[in-house]
């Protein structure tokens, strides 16, 4: 049985999840968490003690290459969706007095 | 002629030979979705101007000769919605990006418009490709063509519907976790997730990255082979893309199964299995074995792990890939904040839908420092434990049988209200995607209901051509046991 999801654990996980849920959101969120944990514990029916942890299915090797230019200056493109932007940049609130 | 009723490769045929114009198909499908998306809804866009744009240059290249040899020059495909399309909306069915116009076109939609097929629009799915059911969009649900009241499946409902409906000859979608193999079994179509790495992520919104492989939805398998043709390559942008010596999958359509080893994995035809669907996946065997294959029963094993390990490792990928949406580079930013802070939060307290925001919450649960050994990391060592299953059976055999879903498609309303029940229709996908295989489903009849059935066949990494030669057989000889 995994340990009990609390209002502390799910305060912590929105502030690593970066939402601002509702009493009714946070305390569906703490049902589902709990749910879906107890139904994860199945896992521990397994020994994986000497298993390696594979993340990925095959050999992935670092793709190098020369540092050459190949693309231009994307900026208009890469702008072209921001919900705000003033001189070429992403505007953002002020984050510094 | 309804030209919608062709399959892809055929209507490319009547469009080389002059027959048919691109401009004709390209209208017929328009005039199909007018006529059809009011009851099934398969689409959350349209390019109209485009379409017509893009069909008169396609004409003029064919007329001149050049792109004359491709099997799907002039064809209209859809496009999943997590694709991304120059200057066409791709939202993910989320609030989040309700307003994203890309500036670049995904390397599969590259290769599909230099293969001179006709990008008709952008089709609805599970919100950002999390759901089953395709009832997570943010643009109201998507209704199964085969019955109204039922859901097409998910996340690729929309891709999988609008084949269904005639309104395309074929469309691209996306598979996490079956999410093109279920929708396809429940709408009565063909859908192929190719081996991992197959096809570039290019410009595919990533959920589950390590799982994420885009794939060709059609009408029948060569259909399916023509477009994986088109889409597969070796993309540099893509780090996890690999490079083939064979790209000609239309080569293996062969109706010839002699000798072939088909392994029936016994763990997936057990409890929770409707009686309907076991039937017609065991009349199925039967055609292939009087085609001359040997099939057997065997045990694969692991079989209840896979659920539980795929969505610690899916939420997890998922809340890291999805921190990129916080209102500053693209899509929604909250109307009213205080600070940078409250404007991520609120911003994606608003974008995400409530099926995001449990995996993204899940994801970030995993992940956390004190949780990441008990959940991740256990998750990642039953994942080779799982691959391991596989490879001890594509020792003994070439292809496997399964169902594709352990039902048939429910009605609209009646998963969306028990997640856990949901996440367990994915059984007989997830493996796949954890194990990085191949996998195809094709129409294997219907139930008592009238509901379409797939058959799945999963086959060893790289082995698409014994997976699509199979299924081609299947298919040439279903009517005819």
């Amino acid at each position: 049985m995994s340990e009990k999801i609390t209002d502390e654990t799910i305060d912590y996980v929105s502030i690593l999840a970066k939402l601002k849920l509702n009493d009714a959101e946070r305390s569906q969120a703490k049902e589902d968490m709990q749910r879906m944990l107890d139904y994860i514990d199945k896992l521990n029916e397994l020994d994986t003690k000497d298993v390696e942890p594979m993340s990925h299915i095959f050999p992935i090797d670092n793709v190098f290459r020369e540092d050459v230019v190949v693309n231009g200056d994307d900026r208009e493109s890469m702008l072209a969706n921001a919900p705000e932007k003033k001189e070429g940049q992403f505007k953002v609130p002020k984050t510094v007095e | 002629m309804d030209l919608m009723q062709l399959t892809a490769v055929r209507l490319s045929e009547k469009i080389k030979s002059g027959e048919v114009t691109v401009k004709e198909a390209a209208e017929a499908s328009l005039q199909a979705i007018r006529n059809k998306e009011k009851e099934i809804h398969a689409f959350i866009s349209i390019d109209e101007e485009g379409v017509l744009r893009q069909a008169e240059e396609v004409q003029k290249k064919i007329e001149k000769g050049e792109q004359a040899a491709g099997p799907l020059a002039g064809v209209p495909v859809a496009i999943k919605d997590n694709i991304c399309t120059l200057g066409i909306k791709t939202t993910c069915a989320s609030r989040i990006l309700h307003n994203f116009v890309p500036t670049y076109d995904a390397h599969v939609v590259k290769r599909l418009k230099d293969a001179g097929a006709i990008i008709i629009g952008k089709t609805n799915m599970d919100e950002f490709a999390m759901g089953s059911t395709t009832e997570t969009s943010a643009f109201g649900v998507t209704r199964n063509p085969a019955n109204q009241e039922h859901v097409p499946g998910g996340s690729s409902g929309g891709s999988c519907a609008a084949v269904a409906a005639g309104e395309v000859p074929c469309s691209l979608g996306s598979d996490t976790g079956g999410s093109i193999r279920q929708p396809s079994a429940f709408c009565g179509v063909t859908g192929l997730k190719p081996t991992y790495g197959t096809v570039s992520r290019y410009g595919l919104i990533a959920y589950g990255s390590s799982l994420d492989q885009i794939g060709p939805i059609a009408r029948d398998v060569t259909d399916c082979a023509a477009l994986l043709q088109v889409i597969a390559s070796h993309d540099r942008k893509d780090s996890t893309s690999v490079r083939l010596e064979d790209y000609n999958f239309m080569s293996a359509l062969k109706d010839d199964v002699a000798g072939l080893k088909v392994g029936i994995p016994e763990d997936y035809f057990g409890e929770g299995l409707d009686q309907d669907v076991k039937e017609r996946i065991f009349e199925a065997a039967e055609i292939l074995k009087s085609k001359g294959a040997r099939v057997e029963f065997f045990n694969l094993g692991m079989v209840e792990y896979a659920i539980p390990a795929y969505y610690v490792i899916a939420s997890a990928e998922a809340s890291s890939n999805l921190e990129r949406f916080d209102g500053v580079k693209y899509g929604y930013r909250s109307e009213e904040y205080e600070g940078l802070h409250d404007m991520y939060k609120k911003s994606r307290t608003e974008g995400f839908g409530p099926e995001v925001k449990r995996r993204i919450m899940l994801g970030s649960f995993v992940l956390s420092s004190g949780y990441y050994d008990a959940y991740y990391l256990k998750a990642l060592k039953t994942k080779a434990l799982i691959k391991h299953s596989f490879e001890t059976a594509f020792k003994k055999y070439d292809i496997l049988l399964a169902p594709a879903s352990p039902s048939t498609a429910p009605r609209l309303g009646a998963s969306l209200s028990d997640p856990l029940k949901m996440y367990l229709s994915d059984i007989y996908t997830v493996s796949v995607n954890l194990a990085g295989l191949p996998g195809i489903s094709v129409p294997c009849g219907k139930d008592s209901k009238g509901l379409p059935v797939g058959l799945q066949m999963i086959a060893d990494c790289y082995q698409e051509k014994t997976l699509l030669k199979t299924a081609y057989t299947y298919e040439q000889n279903r009517g005819k046991k």
